[in-house]
């Protein structure tokens, strides 16, 4: 199948960008960024957009730059950029371990970060990262630029906070401590599939017990979120079996599933319960 | 029993030579349907709705939408069996007055350009008043189900049964019965090129030339002549580049009958490429089956008596030229395989729903039947407290010719020493120590062995059996020499990747003394080449290479004689090799290319003794002979997950004389890489209300490289006297034998939890539901 008809645009500069959008937004028209997601589901007509506004040629998005202590990722900056750490130690080893899961070589190598945050599929890794971390996404129109925090941002499958004439300029991730640890673990049917569940957990060890832990689930729920009751568990315990044990259980028991042709209810939840243990069990130093 | 060489020995049978067909290939040169330009573009509109009345059919203004009302004339296509209580159904080319399965055409819209098409499509509104559907066969079988097509009212319409003599005193006196019901969900070929076609018209000659995707140019030609009421020889068919088929494309689709028809209509030419959507919905399905089975074994594990339900969801209509019976027919002449149980009582049932039609896909049957026996086999092996592999010795059979149950008669083969050369290679007392160590450990392998026979090369008595209206079997091969002693051999056979231009070019290469590259193999064009049945059934190396033996042995008797006379010697003395007519024990030799010259310019010189040319045919039509092989699986069971990976897949196979190495062993890989993927990922999914739900790669899940493991193959050759090369097909083993030993080492693997699963692909989810339920059971 191909696509319905549609215009393409091209601007130069992110004020370009965001003039078209406020034009062609409100007539249905979209940003194409690395066009991994948005161009099968044109394919297959699901989506059919009058206007597409081609922002691969606006250099000022390619950056990927660290501000203090954080992560500023431009809107088409590729998957694959992140093959080789972006940033030190344990920031820049995180990123380029789940990059991997993320399809296959040659889409990783068009596809991009912020068109990922975009789209907002609820087993994307990079959506996982964002809310684990609790990233910030600037979204830019010619109304102004607003930040917004990834618990507001995520609103469900494939929806977002973003409204039609807002560009997303670029997402600034937290860089992880340096006593940081994580660990991520998915679980798909073929590698370089979606994930069916993962879990990525990011902590600190402090006095022998677990500080400041953070368990992010993906492709579990209608979208990827924290779970504070796994947290909790985890919390100034120490790192044994025991405790990854009750923060996995009680991650199983408190998402609210998604069901496809993949999984059931009951599976997902066992898969949770699986990923977040392993998940932990592959952060231990 | 081996094949005449001549000469110095040296064979070009035998060697693993590069594939004549690659340069072009991946130099980017090959030629495919898709690649052709036409004047005017199809994109067809199909159905939504499973079932239904179609009311009004709404075409925008100035599109040119062909609906079934434009084609009076064309009769439907309607595929004919004349035993086992065949029940003809009629599938018009467009759907009539109503719709039978989501992706049935319904329309037809052409336009000058592929795009434009598909946003007329777009605009066509059909409107269905949707009726019920069903989609399991076991429902339609059900008192009050659905009526699929009117004249089969309980939704059967094809039925086999063979019952022998001696079952019920055989089955009355077993030591230990066991049954159970194997279920192997529906798959569909996903060959890498979807379907294509192109036609062009020939205004001088009123002639049509259609080029498509197809594994038999031929049938294609004789079917869709039939249908359009038009002679044959005014439709020419080509199959140029064909990016694999495994059965898919060797049915007649109402895609290709339409192109023809437009091209007659607009005296034009007419292009459609399908996409892979379509493909997934409606470019034919396969293996969705339920078998109830049950073994009789005497006191020594013994397989005596062999019982089987089988019921074949066939889809909503039959295909073309097989019919469907091919899936329950096949199960029901196959399914006692290698093993010597002679009393066998089997029904099988081809039962239509409202989806996709079924075709044959590489094994046809024989994957879904020798992963039910083969389960069998590792139950009984349970049962009985001995290892499979000891069970499998005890009843492999091993006298030939050996006839079975269902009449099938074994040729010479090697079961029991393919299994013992796995055994010997795989090292069991090792891996069962492992296993027990890593389940210490709480991590679950398992092996899995499946021995099993794959029929091949069956001529024209094996189909006839089955009553087909059009009976396929025998091939010709026209080989000539042209003058300046280049070869050509045309072919009726049709591959589609397998590399049989190298193969028949090395077969025929040894008899007439040249290189195989100085042979052209030409095929797939019915104004090329003799009529022929294509490729499929695993026939095109022992059929068509037969017919090729059997005319390049004509030839190098016609240039011995030629070369008799020039070289004024006996023919019993010359030797043709090295492109040279040699005497041997001399120094007097001639080249080939100078006494190809000699025939057709210089005949006078041969004093009427011989005819002017050089072109001989050879036919050929054999009984059908039987390769085999052992597959072996050691598989490790994520538990917590479900997740199956793949360790290690080890093969012993037989298919008699290897004549290309190379291109057997990748049939092989092809073969288990599909079997895996039918093992473990592979399922098209239908609702209750026939939505199809896996329409796309993102759902249907074919294995990829990754989820393939290295294969290590190992050969054993048995020359049979059924192939006069003593080649025995290989095309379909890989597939037939590999999902049997992924299920039986999850099972194996699985052993501690007293679990079984008997269903194809043993998707994650499932092995996990199987556990949690054990676990509750135990809790
Ligand atoms: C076979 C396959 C497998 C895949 N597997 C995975 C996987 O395992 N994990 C995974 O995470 N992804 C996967 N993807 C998706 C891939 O990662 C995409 O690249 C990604 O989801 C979207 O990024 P993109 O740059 O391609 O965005 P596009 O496809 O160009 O756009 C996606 C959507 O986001 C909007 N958008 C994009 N950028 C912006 C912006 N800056 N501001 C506002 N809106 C924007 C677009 O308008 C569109 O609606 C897979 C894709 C394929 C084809």
């Amino acid at each position: 199948m191909k696509p319905a008809p549609f215009v393409r645009h091209v601007p130069a500069t992110v004020g370009g960008a965001t003039d078209m959008l406020a034009e062609f937004g409100p007539q249905d028209g979209r940003i194409l960024a690395g066009g991994q997601s948005l161009v099968p589901i044109m394919a297959f007509r699901m989506a059919r957009p009058a206007h597409l506004i081609d922002i691969n040629g606006v250099a000022e998005l390619a950056r990927v730059s660290r501000i203090d202590n954080t992560l500023s990722i431009g809107a088409t900056v590729r998957h694959a950029a992140f093959h080789r750490p972006v940033a030190d130690a344990e920031m820049g080893r995180m990123l380029s371990t789940v990059v991997r899961h993320i399809a296959h070589y040659p889409i990783r190598t068009r596809g991009t970060f912020c068109g990922s945050i975009a789209h907002a599929d609820p087993a994307s890794e990079w959506c996982l990262v964002a809310s684990t971390l609790g990233a910030e996404m600037v979204a830019r129109s010619k109304r102004g630029q607003r930040v917004i925090a990834a618990e507001d941002f995520f609103e469900g499958i494939m929806s977002t906070a973003l409204a039609e004439d807002e560009l997303l300029t670029e997402v600034r991730l937290p860089i992880l401590p340096s006593q940081a640890h994580f660990g991520f673990y998915e679980f798909n049917r073929r590698a370089g599939d979606f994930a069916i569940a993962m879990a990525l957990v990011t902590y600190r060890v402090t006095d022998g017990v677990i500080a400041e832990p953070r368990v992010g689930l993906g492709g579990a729920e209608a979208r990827p979120r924290r779970i504070p009751e796994a947290e909790a568990a985890l919390k100034g315990r120490p790192l044994e079996a025991k405790t990854f044990q009750a923060a996995a259980e009680a991650a199983a028991q408190a998402i609210d599933p998604i069901e496809d042709i993949q999984a059931d209810a009951e599976y997902r939840r066992e898969l949770v319960r699986a990923v977040t243990r392993r998940a932990l069990e592959r952060s231990v130093p | 029993m081996s094949v005449p060489t001549q000469g110095s020995g040296m064979t070009w049978v035998g060697r693993s030579i590069r594939r004549l067909e690659d340069p072009a290939l991946v130099a980017g040169q090959g030629h495919f349907t898709a690649d052709l330009q036409a004047a005017h573009w199809v994109r067809f509109v199909r159905s939504p709705v499973a079932s239904g009345r179609i009311d009004r059919i709404g075409v925008p203004p100035n599109a040119n939408v062909i609906t079934a009302a434009d084609l009076a004339g064309v009769k439907p296509i309607k595929p004919m069996l004349h035993k086992f209580s065949y029940v003809p159904v009629a599938q018009p080319v467009l759907a009539a007055d109503v719709v039978r399965f989501v992706g049935e055409v319904v329309a037809a819209v052409v336009a000058a350009s592929k795009e434009e098409a598909e946003d007329i499509a777009d605009r066509v509104e059909i409107e269905i008043v949707p009726l019920t559907a069903v989609t399991d066969a076991r429902r339609a079988l059900a008192a009050g189900a659905p009526v699929v097509h009117p004249e089969a009212p309980g939704n059967v319409i094809v039925e086999g049964r063979i019952k022998t003599p001696d079952f019920d005193a055989t089955r009355a006196s077993a030591h230990t019965l066991i049954q159970f019901e194997a279920h192997s969900r529906r798959q569909n070929a996903t060959p890498l090129e979807a379907r294509a076609g192109h036609t062009a018209y020939d205004g001088a000659t009123g002639r049509v030339t259609l080029t498509c995707t197809t594994q038999m140019p031929h049938l294609t030609r004789t079917a869709i002549a039939d249908v359009l009421g038009m002679p044959e020889s005014d439709l020419r068919v080509i199959a140029p580049d064909v990016g694999g088929g495994f059965g898919q494309k060797m049915s007649l689709t109402p895609e290709y009958v339409i192109l023809v028809w437009l091209a007659r209509r607009l005296r034009s030419s007419v292009a459609w490429t399908e996409d892979r959507r379509e493909n997934l919905m409606a470019g034919f399905h396969s293996r969705d089956q339920v078998i109830t089975l049950e073994g009789a074994f005497d006191k020594d594990a013994r397989l005596t008596a062999l019982s089987a339900d089988i019921i074949a969801n066939v889809g909503a209509y039959s295909c073309f030229p097989t019919t469907c019976g091919v899936e329950p027919l096949m199960a029901m002449a196959e399914l006692p395989g290698p093993y010597q149980a002679q009393a066998y009582d089997c029904v099988s049932r081809g039962v239509v729903t409202h989806t996709c039609p079924m075709g044959p896909y590489r094994g046809v049957s024989r994957p879904v039947i020798t992963f039910a026996l083969e389960r069998l086999m590792d139950k009984a092996a349970a049962r009985f407290g001995i290892e499979p592999i000891e069970i499998r010795r005890r009843n492999l059979i091993d006298r030939f010719p050996y006839k079975s149950a269902t009449g099938l008669t074994f040729d010479e083969a090697s079961y029991r020493q393919t299994l013992e050369m796995a055994v010997e290679h795989i090292d069991l007392p090792a891996f069962r120590a492992r296993q027990k160590q890593a389940r210490a450990e709480g991590r679950y392998l398992g092996i899995g062995f499946s021995t099993f026979s794959e029929r091949t090369g069956y001529g024209s008595p094996a189909f006839a059996a089955r009553g087909m209206e059009i009976t396929p079997g025998w091939e010709n091969v026209e080989i000539t020499m042209d003058p300046s002693g280049l070869v050509e051999a045309r072919i009726g056979s049709s591959p589609h990747g397998q590399g049989l231009r190298t193969t028949l070019a090395q077969i025929i290469a040894d008899e007439i003394g040249v290189e195989p590259r100085q042979i052209r193999v030409v095929h797939g064009d019915t104004d090329r080449a003799p009529y022929g049945w294509g490729t499929f059934a695993s026939r095109s190396l022992v059929i068509a290479g037969g017919a090729s033996l059997i005319a390049a042995q004509k030839l190098r008797t016609k240039l011995l004689k030629i070369a008799s006379h020039l070289l004024e010697a006996s023919a019993a003395d010359i030797v043709l090799e090295g492109g040279m007519a040699k005497v041997s024990g001399t120094d007097r030799s001639l080249p080939i290319a100078t006494m190809a010259r000699q025939a057709y310019y210089q005949t006078h010189r041969f004093n009427g003794e011989i005819d002017p040319g050089l072109t001989e045919i050879g036919a050929y039509d054999p009984a059908g002979t039987f390769s085999n092989a052992c597959h072996v699986a050691i598989v490790q069971v994520d538990i917590e997950t479900g997740h199956v990976a793949i360790e290690k897949f080890l093969v012993a196979e037989d298919a008699g004389r290897i004549i290309n190495p190379m291109i057997a062993d990748g049939q092989v890989h092809g073969g288990i890489a599909q079997g895996i993927g039918n093992a473990l990922l592979e399922e098209i999914v239908y609702s209750d209300t026939g939505d199809i739900l896996t329409s796309t790669l993102a759902d249907y899940l074919p294995p990829t490289a990754r989820e393939v493991p290295v294969i290590e193959l190992h050969h054993m050759e048995t020359y049979s006297d059924a192939s006069i090369t003593k080649a025995k097909g290989v095309g379909e083993g890989g597939a037939i034998g590999a999902p049997a030993a992924v299920i039986n080492a999850i099972n194996d693997a699985l052993a501690p939890f007293n679990i079984e699963i008997d269903e194809i692909p043993a998707t994650p989810r499932k092995i996990r539901a199987t556990l949690r339920s054990a676990m509750e059971k135990r809790a």
